[in-house]
């Protein structure tokens, strides 16, 4: 089963070391992490989609409780919120393959940010299930490099995640 | 103008702190000069590991947070082991090291070892200070962070110059607010009531009992609840002392070194209420130990140990005097019935042990029983790790004292230096130790200590020339091949301790050692008693 994590933090140094620290210790296994600050300048939100059964789910969330600076744990609920991770992928591509390439981005609503002789780079922000997609149509042209930021993910409508 | 080192035993004052257990080295230099000028007693131990373990010791025996402080580098990482041992038995503790200055962090430099960073496995939280100002804040939130909810040591980590800096003024905080820590102490209600029902449906229920029975101090009101329900307690090792031994309802320790009427309660129960312990494997080495039906229901300060390692059907959290306080209101004199009841009085007549003796050597077992009763009735043991600790956990009769001993990390070494701390905090109580000839060795420098404070400790070593508890797992696991634990004859443990200044002697019956016994726990003078026991003697029937 794969969840998605919404965690607040005290923005200070340190805390993401504790979060991960703690990940690792309890061999919780991780897909991604993502952090940045929130409205509130003294406030991270750190979101974490991990794979596990429910018993690990609530152990992580009760062990991320723990963590003092932690200050808010929520598990966002299936198809009630929204995410995305920004792609970039630099794919090999020769003058003849270029338009085939041009092609995929439009299907798929990608930005193509770098054209070069031989490369190109897509820029795609999409749910982590798409990127997918993106990258297995652009394998057989040789990809050259892939970055992820990890997904982020925010509640629809009215709910939120707040301290 | 105020320094920071002079903050720093501001702060220990305003928390109350009347000793600090420690080891000084350059970086620390500034907090210790400032010590000199206060009343804050100062135990020097004689190596920090020890000061860590009796600073336990102090903790579990006043029931105030214990401290201890180290220099950078060595000293800091000879910590470890004791903020390890403090974390594992949820022992409060404030560990206050220097660090390098605030301008040299992260070069490498002379001493300099990332502590926080080593010890984040193994405290409830730490600092590493930046800025001086922020030191009263810090040390408030410090003791509140390790006192409150499940308890826990906190480390404080302050580079040599932050204490050396000048600040206008002190003013200790009044209150303390951080956004993520807010333990909740109050059962909740609803839970409450569906625990009270389920107690009312049981057949044949049991309490077992941990270390956050005595460590929120509730020991008496389940005393009170188990005499009100006549519902039968078991205890982890922890747990020892929530009950005096021979109280009618108590059936002893469970788990692989336990009692087998403890066990065996804990078979045949269909309703289990655990109250502060969070059942490691020693305890319940498979779930299904608990008789396989056998409903839950776990009351415990910390929600994350509820549903960790046993199933729960009723999880209750909150702090274990209020929690009990509410069952012994809507339990409403509840009693169960006479079946169990008369079952369970069968099964503790029925597994009174036997123990086989050995000619020319000291029974420990019946030792330890006969010494329970040689000592005043408020006395604190401490074990070490090993068989001398489940001796003691099997056989230490309590009536009103403690037992002390780390059941959650098993630090050989813990005995002595935990008693220093014990010591240092009740000195109206007798202080018995009971270690192996191994442990004793892991902290035998502290006789120093011991001598030099004149604490009326008494320490009895039991010595059968072997890591006995390992060998004793070879001899069932490993086809009896002894690899690593067998210890000579040497040193002579008698010589060793008048080389202190501590009177000792030697002992090899039951008689003898009995006599000796009778006599040192007149004085007020520290003894070793060294007690030959035959490395044959097992840790349980
Ligand atoms: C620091 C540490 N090292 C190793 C162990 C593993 N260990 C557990 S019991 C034991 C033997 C203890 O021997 P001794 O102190 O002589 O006590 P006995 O079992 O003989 O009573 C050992 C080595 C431990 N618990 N702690």
């Amino acid at each position: 089963m794969q969840y998605t994590l919404s965690i607040l933090v005290e923005n200070q140094a340190g805390v993401l070391s504790k979060i991960s620290g703690l990940f690792s210790r309890r061999s919780f296994n991780i897909d991604s992490l993502a952090v940045g600050v929130t409205a509130d300048p003294t406030v991270s939100r750190i979101t974490v989609v991990a794979n596990g059964d429910e018993y690990v789910v609530e152990q992580l969330e009760k062990q991320l409780n723990k963590v003092i600076p932690v200050i808010k744990v929520k598990r966002l609920t299936e198809g009630e919120f929204i995410s995305r991770e920004l792609s970039l992928i630099k794919v090999h591509c020769s003058a003849a393959k270029r338009f085939e390439l041009i092609k995929i981005a439009e299907l798929m609503d990608a930005k193509i940010v770098d054209v070069a002789s031989s490369t190109v780079t897509f820029e795609y922000c999409e749910t982590a299930e798409k990127i997918q997609t993106l990258i297995d149509l652009l394998k057989p042209y040789g990809i050259r490099e892939i970055v992820r930021t990890g997904t982020v993910a925010i509640d629809k409508g009215k709910a939120q995640v707040s301290t | 103008m105020i320094s920071g080192a002079e903050i720093i035993v501001k702060c220990l004052e305003a928390e109350g702190v009347d000793t600090v257990f420690g080891y000084p080295g350059a970086t620390i230099c500034p907090f210790y000069d400032s010590l000199y000028d206060s009343n804050i007693k100062h135990v020097l131990v004689r190596q920090e590991q020890n000061a860590a373990h009796a600073a336990s010791g102090y903790a579990r025996a006043c029931m105030k947070p214990g401290v201890c402080v180290a220099t950078s580098g060595p000293g800091a990482t000879n910590l470890i082991t004791g903020i390890a041992t403090a974390y594992m038995d949820s022992i409060p503790m404030i560990a206050i090291t220097g660090q390098v200055r605030s301008d040299l962090l992260g070069r490498d430099v002379f001493q300099e070892a990332d502590i926080t960073g080593a010890c984040e496995p193994f405290t409830k939280h730490s600092y590493l200070v930046e800025r001086t100002a922020d030191l009263p804040r810090i040390f408030k939130e410090a003791f509140h962070i390790a006192t409150t909810g499940r308890p826990g040591p906190v480390l404080i980590d302050i580079p040599q110059d932050l204490q050396e800096n000048m600040l206008e003024s002190f003013e200790y905080p009044k209150t303390v607010d951080i956004k993520g820590y807010k333990p909740n102490t109050k059962g909740h209600s609803v839970q409450v009531q569906r625990a009270v029902e389920l107690i009312k449906k049981a057949k044949r229920p049991v309490i077992v009992a941990g270390g956050g029975v005595l460590s929120s101090g509730a020991k008496l009101k389940l005393q009170k609840f188990a005499e009100i329900t006549q519902i039968p307690v078991l205890s982890t090792m922890m747990g020892i002392g929530v009950m005096p031994s021979d109280h009618p309802l108590y059936l002893g320790m469970l788990g692989t070194h336990g009692r087998k009427c403890a066990n065996t309660a804990l078979h045949k129960t269909d309703l289990t209420i655990v109250c502060g312990a969070r059942l490691g494997d020693r305890a319940i080495a498979s779930p299904d130990q608990m008789g396989t039906r056998a409903k839950v229901i776990h009351i415990d300060i910390d929600p994350a140990e509820i549903g960790k390692n046993v199933k729960t059907t009723v999880p209750i959290v909150g702090d274990m005097n209020n929690v009990l306080k509410q069952l012994i209101n809507d339990i409403d004199g509840f009693k169960i019935n006479d079946e169990w009841d008369s079952e369970v009085k069968e099964l503790k007549a029925h597994f009174q042990s036997k123990i086989s003796t050995f000619e020319g050597y000291v029974e420990p077992r019946t030792l330890i029983n006969k010494l329970s009763f040689m000592l005043k009735s408020k006395a604190i043991l401490c074990a070490d790790v090993g068989q001398n600790q489940i001796w003691c956990a099997n056989n230490f009769r309590i009536r009103e004292g403690r037992f002390l001993t780390t059941g959650g990390m098993g630090t050989m070494g813990y005995s002595v230096p935990a008693a220093i701390g014990a010591k240092m905090a009740r000195k109206d109580r007798d202080v018995v130790v009971v270690c192996g000839d191994g442990s004793f060795q892991m902290s035998l420098n502290e006789l120093s200590t011991i001598a030099q404070n004149n604490l009326n400790i008494k320490i009895i070593v039991m010595r059968n020339q072997r890591l006995g508890m390992v060998r004793e797992l070879q001899d069932k696991i490993y086809n009896c091949r002894h690899s690593a634990t067998i210890l000579n004859d040497k040193p002579d443990f008698v010589a060793l301790a008048k080389a202190y200044g501590i009177d000792s002697a030697e002992v090899s019956s039951n008689e003898e050692a009995e006599k000796f016994v009778k006599n040192i726990v007149e004085s007020d003078k520290p003894f070793v008693l060294v007690c030959n026991v035959h490395p044959d003697t097992p840790s349980i029937l």
